[in-house]
């Protein structure tokens, strides 16, 4: 058998929300580029997500790469396709007490002093804006240019894109093995790549064995249509600090709006729980701590739950550079629970340094050489 | 600690239709605990509810008296949810949660209508044809009303009988089978003589309504509510003004429960052995679940089926060879009533193949399966879960859509996911 032998500058293994995009921003720069999947564009974790795309501050790189993605996203925002459902309804941090009052104060004083427009909601306002959260609430952040989006329709629009600006489109091909410059397809083809870009989610470690990723677990609950009930993106400012900073299985308020209507309600996590079926426990405590903040939500009618595997990092920083094993072969996953909001700036990321061109924020931080130092595999 | 409602049962039997009380009460038969769950306020199935126990049909008389003077626990209002684990088993019970502990489960959960999409099938005014008998029988007034009733199978008969007796006027019964195959179907009914007699009695009760075979719809017209019909007939094309059309194409198995409780599903059917036991060494099935055959299928199967589940399979032996031929009618019937490849063409591009999300057809047109169609226009994602359209995409385009089986079954209550066990101790 004589195997398809091609060549490309970029090969990007993964056609996620973070590889297709990776692929339109690298063709876009007018590198000859490949983006693979083993199955079509959108359908791993990018499909289990809830689409919010958000403005986080645990860490100052954290800051620097929601902030710019949400950046990329808003420049983009109206020439996006309906079915992307692009929504700017905004998020609440709710504050439930005095003491998560003052966080509130200053995370505003912080936003603002970074131009980030972020809006202090006292008790009263809150209730106005959110009519059916429960009156106890001591007030919230308003931070106004958050948005939602439909996920799995934003990594094939992106793929899309890619495939205009000149990317070749491989998917329903496994790869089977890596190595520098060249790519082994499960089917037996061979792709040469002067740079691979891995962007298979969690996967990457089967590929590119000893990476720094772990699982983290999380469910999602769909309900009917409830329009106008829930008009922001609703967090629970407790989500920042207590439950899930730690590593135990944790719960948190986190409810979403949908453009028609329908409302999402998370959110839980789990660290290196790898079997995807419903926790009825977790769940029920999920839905519990909801109802807490919302009460009407207890009588709506609910479709369906789900699951999806984020891939983490130990850090809570994603993977973005060369990876340490092989100086050809690139990183662009571990995004955990912010991928959908992150993947424009890693895509930007990935570009410009592949292309030695200015990055547009410091790319040190997102590095996967800040493990080498560490062992491995810290989680076992 | 739970404080919780639980039941408990040696054999636990989901859905009270003729299959669900056959397996009950013989399962009850053999001294077993047995408990008989249906999500309607009445037991009987499609075909029996509302059936009055001193005057319906002899068959149904039957077994509804012996699901009364039987020593089973029985109770209707409570829907299956979902399987905490495998023993146990969430309800929602007149909208209270409730939780059933069972040894063994019989699924009988019957079928549901398939209804394809055509040019207006969404306009009000059209129903599905068990939908419209549903809601005569629920005490919707039709009377004066002209009812066209369209697509395939012996259950448009059964509708149009359920419509002249609420003085409907049924203008035409459209049935898109081929008149050869309808033929050679009624003369199998004579190796079926429990289902000729019940043939000729819809026939008898239908006759002034017009039946045409080798007629199918193609359109329903109207600004805000049906107007008239498009029906072709052979070569012909055909205008019908009406009020209502009644359409539905068949039957098809219900298979969330069995998908939920892992029993393997083969040719869209839950797979059985011969004692009705599934891939699930704890849970059988009968009835339409397993295979579209009819009253006199869900009947037998769920006799062998309750005797099994009771550990009384010698019970069962007598009854194979009448199953044998039930099985063998459900094959008739399905080659007879087979679909003519004209159903596949009927959508227009702007047609909606997805009611519950307004997905037109021509966004799924040229998708390779439903789980790609589904993330990218959202098909599937609304209320009725895929139910509909995806029954259909398995017709229009050969899709099966691989196991959905996470919580609830069907739409429920957000409340009943949330364990009382759980309120308590954040009280
Ligand atoms: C419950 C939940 C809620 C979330 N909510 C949000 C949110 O609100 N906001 C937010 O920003 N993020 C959210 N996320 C996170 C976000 O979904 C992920 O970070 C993001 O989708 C990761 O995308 P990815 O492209 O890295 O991975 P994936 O989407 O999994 O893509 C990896 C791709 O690689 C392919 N692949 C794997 N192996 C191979 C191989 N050997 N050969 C070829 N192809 C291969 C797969 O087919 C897949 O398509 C959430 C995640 C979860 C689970
Ligand atoms: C709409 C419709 C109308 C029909 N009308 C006729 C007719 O007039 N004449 C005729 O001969 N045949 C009719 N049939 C065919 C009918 O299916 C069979 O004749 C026969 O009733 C099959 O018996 P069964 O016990 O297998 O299923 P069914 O009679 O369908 O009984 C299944 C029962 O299970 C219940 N159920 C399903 N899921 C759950 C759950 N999660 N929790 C609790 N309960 C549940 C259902 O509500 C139903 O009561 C009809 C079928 C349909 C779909």
């Amino acid at each position: 058998m004589n195997p398809v032998h091609t060549r490309c500058d970029v090969a990007i293994v993964g056609a996620g929300i973070i590889g297709a995009a990776c692929a339109e921003a690298c063709a876009a720069g007018g590198l000859n580029t490949v983006l693979i999947d083993a199955d079509f564009p959108g359908g791993g974790i990018t499909a289990c997500g809830m689409g919010h795309i958000v403005v986080m501050d645990d860490s100052a790189a954290q800051w620097a790469l929601t902030t710019r993605s949400r950046e990329l996203w808003m420049a983009r925002a109206t020439s996006l396709p309906d079915n992307i459902e692009y929504d700017a309804c905004g998020t609440l941090w709710i504050a439930a007490n005095r003491t998560e009052m003052d966080a509130v104060e200053e995370k505003a004083a912080m936003y603002q002093q970074h131009d980030v427009h972020a809006q202090i909601l006292n008790s009263a306002e809150l209730a106005r804006a959110e009519p059916e959260l429960i009156a106890a609430m001591s007030g919230a952040l308003l931070v106004r240019d958050d948005a939602v989006i439909y996920p799995p329709a934003a990594a094939r629009h992106f793929a899309a894109s890619a495939a205009v600006l000149g990317a070749v489109m491989r998917f329903g091909q496994r790869v089977q093995a890596l190595e520098p410059g060249r790519i082994h397809f499960a089917d037996g083809t061979i792709l040469d790549a002067e740079r691979i870009v891995l962007a298979a989610g969690l996967a990457s470690n089967d590929l590119l064995p000893n990476l720094p990723l772990r699982a983290r677990k999380g469910h999602l609950v769909i309900s009917d249509r409830y329009p106008g009930r829930v008009r922001h993106q609703l967090v629970e400012l407790g989500y920042l600090h207590s439950a899930h900073a730690s590593d135990a299985d944790s719960v948190a308020f986190n409810v979403q709006p949908r453009r028609n209507g329908q409302i999402l309600i998370g959110s839980s996590r789990q660290f290196d729980v790898t079997d995807t079926t419903i926790d009825a426990p977790l769940l029920a405590q999920m839905l519990e701590r909801a109802v807490g903040f919302l009460p009407f939500l207890r009588d709506v009618q609910v479709l369906r739950s789900w699951t999806g595997l984020r891939p983490a990092t130990l850090d809570g920083l994603p993977l973005i550079g060369p990876s340490t094993q092989h100086a050809s072969i690139w990183l662009a996953t571990g995004h955990e629970g912010l991928g959908i909001t992150t993947a424009t700036a890693t895509a930007e990321l990935i570009a410009a340094q592949l292309l030695d061109r200015p990055c547009a924020i410091p790319a040190a931080p997102y590095w996967p050489a800040r493990f080498a130092a560490e062992p491995t595999n810290v989680a076992t | 600690m739970s404080i919780e409602p639980t039941l408990s049962t040696d054999i636990l039997v989901i859905g009270a239709g003729p299959a669900g009380i056959a397996a009950a009460v013989s399962a009850a038969e053999c001294g077993r605990r047995v408990l008989l769950i249906d999500d309607n306020p009445q037991a009987g199935g499609q075909i029996w509810r509302g059936t009055n126990i001193d005057q319906g049909p002899v068959s149904a008389r039957g077994w509804l008296q012996r699901l009364e003077s039987s020593n089973l626990q029985h109770i209707n209002g409570c829907r299956a949810i979902f399987l905490a684990d495998s023993n146990l088993l969430i309800a929602d019970l007149h909208g209270q949660r409730c939780a059933i502990r069972f040894e063994h489960a019989i699924l009988t959960s019957g079928a549901r209508e398939l209804y394809l999409p055509f040019p207006g099938w969404t306009l009000p005014g059209v129903t599905g044809a068990g939908g419209l008998q549903a809601l005569i029988k629920s005490g919707l007034d039709v009377s004066g009303k002209r009812i066209v009733i369209a697509g395939s199978g012996p259950l448009l008969l059964a509708v149009a009988a359920t419509a002249r007796r609420a003085s409907a006027h049924v203008l035409c019964i459209a049935e898109q089978t081929r008149a050869k195959a309808r033929r050679n179907f009624a003369f199998g009914l004579w190796r079926h003589p429990g289902k000729l007699t019940q043939a000729i009695r819809l026939r008898a009760q239908s006759i002034g309504a017009p039946y045409s075979a080798d007629a199918w719809i193609t359109q329903a017209e109207g600004d805000d509510r049906l107007a008239a019909v498009w029906l072709k007939h052979g070569t012909r094309h055909r205008r019908i003004e009406c009020d209502l059309l009644a359409c539905g194409f068949g039957l098809v198995p219900n298979l969330d429960l069995a998908q939920m409780f892992g029993c393997t599903i083969t040719g869209g059917a839950i797979a059985v052995d011969k004692s009705q036991r599934s891939s699930r060494q704890n849970v059988f099935a009968a009835g339409e679940s397993t295979g579209i055959g009819g009253i006199d299928k869900a009947l037998i199967e769920g006799r062998i089926a309750g005797f099994a589940a009771a550990g009384s399979a010698d019970k069962a032996a007598v009854l194979l060879a009448v199953r044998a031929r039930t099985q063998a009618f459900a094959k008739t019937l399905a080659k007879a009533f087979a679909l003519r490849d004209e159903l596949r063409t009927l959508a227009t591009p702007e047609t909606f193949f997805c009611r519950c999300e307004d997905v037109p057809l021509s966004a799924v047109r040229a998708m390779p399966n439903m789980r790609q169609a589904k993330l990218a226009s959202r098909c599937g994602m609304g209320a009725c879960q895929g139910r509909i359209c995806g029954s259909a995409a398995e017709f229009l385009f050969g899709w099966r859509d691989t196991a959905s089986t996470r919580p609830p079954f069907t739409a429920t209550a957000l409340s009943n996911l949330i364990s009382p066990s759980i309120e308590a101790s954040q009280k």
